[in-house]
């Protein structure tokens, strides 16, 4: 039985350069990379030394703060390069892959019968621990605390991201795998959401919640879904994963093996024909992207979706969290008269001589200008439209700016992450940094109050 | 090298230089910046806080328009006599007015807007951030809302209080707690009193003793609450459509409540202005007129009351005269001031029409009321918001009752768990 939740409060950002549904194998990387900047919160130490062989999924290194969370290599080959940066801190790992993959086997457990403390060490140790992310704080999660739910949106509204029902197709046992482990470590529910409940591999899985959720963007953001769905109260915590984890995490319980094999999609307007690749985590992003070709000499390569995603080059690596990449065209460009003259070809979340309200399917073609300079918050009731969590918005983000922690925890900071703000960073007429503000804000309710 | 080059390789030399923001101010004027996302998403609306402002000022042009062509026809019919067969083109759209509108309301502009924006930018210098565009907008209003004669340097010292005051001394726009618009018009009004106010400051001339052709008597312009103020009820000169459309005196912007609804419903359409802000107004306004009527109906108030003329006047009228309508459209909407909760709006709006109403029949001195409720409301904006987003924290603690706050597994309560959950 599903339950429906209707979201009525966002916008579509309709970009040009949606991944063809056809996939690719992509040519195999020379070097995969680790950006440990992806495990928010953990501090590194290293198990290996530089120049060691590694297998795949082979503990690389562990989290400082609890010995048993282990990091694994994606692929099996030669611990290349520990890259540094400053007060020598770990900032990438690189390894040069073998061509012929070896795998570090575990031993497999009867996830029906196996109790929680024995599938909570194995995922520690297989290296799938952090694709499992908390809420509040929004970080690798703490192996030490029980969330009261864990939660998968399977229902995708960011632009040009995967089509998560396309990519794990065919895959539902490695799904049920997952989903029973991990029901296994909460008192509460899995909750899924998806966009479709008949075309989607979360179907027929059980001992899940499942929910169809329809809307506009952030309808697909897990963090509307658990506001509506069992919103996050001070003291509790919850568990967060993206579906494409779950099948590494199922594989691995299943066959005993860590394939950081995915399926991912490269979109944007700046790619020639964008579509699907399976990759692996850590991937050189060179090695599919020009599979595709590129449109523009000057462009945008994203490691994530338009919103959320980080900024990376094509000799940059797949993020361990990512199933898209994005290109879009650089906007390094001044506008003669662009702040009054009317706009047909940008979006926009008001009718000031700006016409996207008259064509709301149109695709765009938007570039990384930011369409004018950053000021003080000064319009107000914009940001509700399209945020449909029961908080005030601007005023959490002045909290976080002016550091008041009381007013940050009563405004509901523990609920949300910098990605359910993404929106309003988008249509900000103050061009303010929302998601930067409320990591910020995050970090020092952390700080402070752990 | 285009002009985009040449402005681009001033920009790179200007960096980091004290005057940037001055340069810089002037050079987004003509063009977008070419500034790319640096932190966040990677794309953004196209909406900046440039084209917002400038929104507002495309829906108070017809109001400027039309002030000026109002200026000349109220001292021509004034001097001649109103004109009985009026018709719009003939009489209102004449060269005549609008020659001695512009003499007269556009040295207003020019002097609001050339005070206000050097004062802005000598603050952006100093502090070293960017000229922001609030005062594009208040450097429009204030000509608006200014009786006709206002002397220039009253205007250049009411507009250096406002915007020094009124707002950089709190930080600048968005930080500013009053309208800066009307505490520029607070200014004037309480420090040059006889020039704000009375039967001869609504019609150019009428305070230098122009007289009447072929008479001796003075010219004179009463606005319609002036009239009413007066205790008289009835028998004005002007008709309802006068009223509505605008030909009657009063300050230079305001009086056209036609054009102020059609710039009302382009800022609610294009969603720059707050709809709810406008409409509670309305409503607030409506009720006060009603209770006035009520007043005057049950016979609480005897006729020779000086309070009686307004409070007879028809409640809904309230809305066609004076500075009401140009106040809600215009000022109770800025979103910096005003309320910033949707609920929030609501109140405030309300709260603003019903005393805008009430200090018009009120106040002894001055038969308006809109700018000083706007400022009462705007002081008390933040605490009408707090009360709302109090109710969303209460929310969200009467939650935390029922939260499942789970044991640590190094509590060692973990074998607890396992029996829940197996």
């Amino acid at each position: 039985m599903s339950k429906d939740i209707r979201i009525k409060k966002g916008l579509n950002i309709n970009l040009v350069g949606a991944a063809e549904q056809s996939t690719t194998k992509a040519v195999s990387s020379n070097v995969y990379a680790l950006n440990l900047q992806d495990f928010y919160g953990i501090t590194p130490k290293m198990l290996v030394k530089e120049g060691a062989e590694v297998k795949a999924g082979e503990p690389i290194f562990f989290n400082k703060n609890n010995e048993e969370m282990q990091f694994v290599s994606p692929v099996s080959g030669e611990l290349v390069e520990i890259v540094r940066g400053a007060r020598r801190r770990i900032l990438t790992l690189k390894i040069l892959a073998d061509k012929e993959q070896r795998y570090h086997t575990s031993k497999k457990i009867d996830l029906q019968k196996a109790d929680p403390s024995a599938i909570r060490s194995l995922l520690l140790k297989s290296g799938c621990w952090p694709f499992i992310k908390q809420r509040p704080y929004d970080m690798v999660a703490n192996a030490d605390m029980v969330p009261k739910a864990i939660f998968i949106s399977a229902y995708i509204t960011a632009p040009l991201a995967a089509d998560i029902d396309y990519i794990l197709s065919g895959k539902e046992a490695e799904l049920q795998a997952a989903v029973t482990a991990l029901s296994k470590l909460t008192p509460g529910k899995v909750h899924v959401s998806v966009g479709n409940t008949e075309k989607s591999p979360f179907a027929n899985i059980e001992e899940i919640e499942l929910h169809k959720v329809s809307g506009p963007h952030p309808a697909g953001l897990v963090g509307t879904q658990i506001n509506i769905i069992d919103p996050i109260n001070k003291g509790e915590i919850v568990w967060t994963i993206a579906p494409q984890d779950l099948v590494i995490m199922g594989e691995f319980l299943l066959t005993g093996k860590f394939n950081a094999e995915r399926t991912i999609a490269l979109a944007g307007s700046a790619v020639k024909s964008p579509k699907y690749y399976t990759t692996k985590i850590g991937a050189e992003i060179s090695t599919f992207l020009y599979a595709s070709g590129v449109n523009e000499e000057n462009f945008r390569l994203i490691n994530g979706d338009v919103l959320t995603g980080s900024k990376t080059s094509p000799d940059g690596y797949l993020g361990f969290y990512n199933n898209t990449v994005t290109a879009i065209p650089e906007g390094d460009d001044y506008e003669f008269f662009g702040w009054n003259k009317p706009v047909f070809d940008k979006i926009s979340s008001t009718r000031a001589l700006t016409f996207s309200w008259m064509q709301p399917n149109k695709k765009y073609d938007l570039d990384t200008n930011t369409n004018g300079e950053h000021r003080a918050f000064v319009v107000t009731g914009r940001y509700e439209e399209v945020f449909p969590m029961d908080i005030y918005p601007l005023q959490l983000l002045k909290a976080c700016m002016v550091k008041d922690l009381d007013e940050m925890e009563q405004l509901g900071l523990y609920e949300v992450a910098p990605e359910d703000f993404s929106l309003t960073e988008f249509i900000c007429i103050s061009k303010q940094p929302h998601q930067q503000i409320i990591r910020e804000g995050l970090d020092l309710l952390y700080q402070e109050i752990g | 090298m285009g002009i985009k080059e040449k402005l681009h390789q001033l920009k790179l030399k200007y960096q980091g230089k004290k005057m940037a923001p001055a340069f810089n101010a002037l050079h987004t004027f003509l063009y977008t910046p070419n500034e790319t996302t640096h932190s966040g998403g990677h794309v953004r609306a196209a909406d900046d806080l440039k084209r917002t402002m400038n929104t507002v000022i495309m829906a108070l042009i017809p109001c400027l328009l039309f002030g000026i062509f109002n200026a000349g026809y109220q001292h021509y019919s004034a001097i001649n006599g109103f004109p009985a067969d009026f018709s719009v083109m003939e009489h209102f759209i004449t060269w005549d007015n609008f020659w001695l509108g512009a003499i007269t309301v556009l040295p207003l502009v020019i002097v609001s807007y050339g005070v206000g924006l050097i004062i802005e930018f000598i603050f952006a210098v100093i502090k070293g951030h960017e000229v922001e565009e609030g005062y594009l907008v208040t450097g429009m209003l204030v000509p608006l809302i200014v009786p006709i004669d206002t002397p220039l340097w009253m205007l250049a010292v009411a507009v250096a209080f406002g915007v020094i005051i009124g707002k950089e001394v709190f930080g600048g726009t968005g930080m500013n707690i009053l309208n800066p618009a009307l505490t520029i018009r607070a200014f004037l009004f309480f420090a040059y009193p006889t020039w704000m106010s009375g039967d001869k400051v609504w019609v150019h001339g009428a305070k230098e003793g122009l007289t009447k052709a072929g008479s001796t008597d003075a010219i004179s312009g009463e606005t319609i609450l002036g009239y009413l103020a007066q205790g008289n009820t009835s028998d004005f000169t002007y008709s309802l459509s006068d009223m509505f459309f605008g030909f009657i005196p009063g300050s230079v912007g305001e009086t056209s409540t036609f054009l102020i609804l059609l710039g009302g419903l382009f800022l609610v359409f294009s969603k720059i202005a707050s709809w709810r802000i406008m409409l509670s107004a309305v409503l607030g306004a409506l009720a006060m007129g009603l209770i006035f009527n009520g007043i005057v109906e049950f016979g609480w108030i005897p006729e020779y009351s000086k309070f009686y003329g307004l409070m007879q006047f028809d409640f809904w009228k309230h809305l066609i005269v004076g500075g009401l309508a140009f106040g809600i459209v215009y000022m109770a909407t800025d979103p910096v001031t005003g309320s910033q909760t949707n609920r929030g709006k609501w109140i405030y709006g309300f709260l603003i029409g019903f005393l805008s109403v009430m200090i018009r029949v009120f106040n002894p001195g001055y038969p308006e009321g809109v700018f000083l409720a706007i400022l009462l409301m705007n002081v008390f904006a933040p605490t009408i918001d707090h009360y709302v987003i109090r109710g969303n924290v209460r929310r969200r603690m009467k939650r935390l009752k029922n939260a499942t706050i789970l044991p640590k597994i190094s509590d060692g309560k973990a074998k607890e768990l396992k029996v829940e959950t197996v």
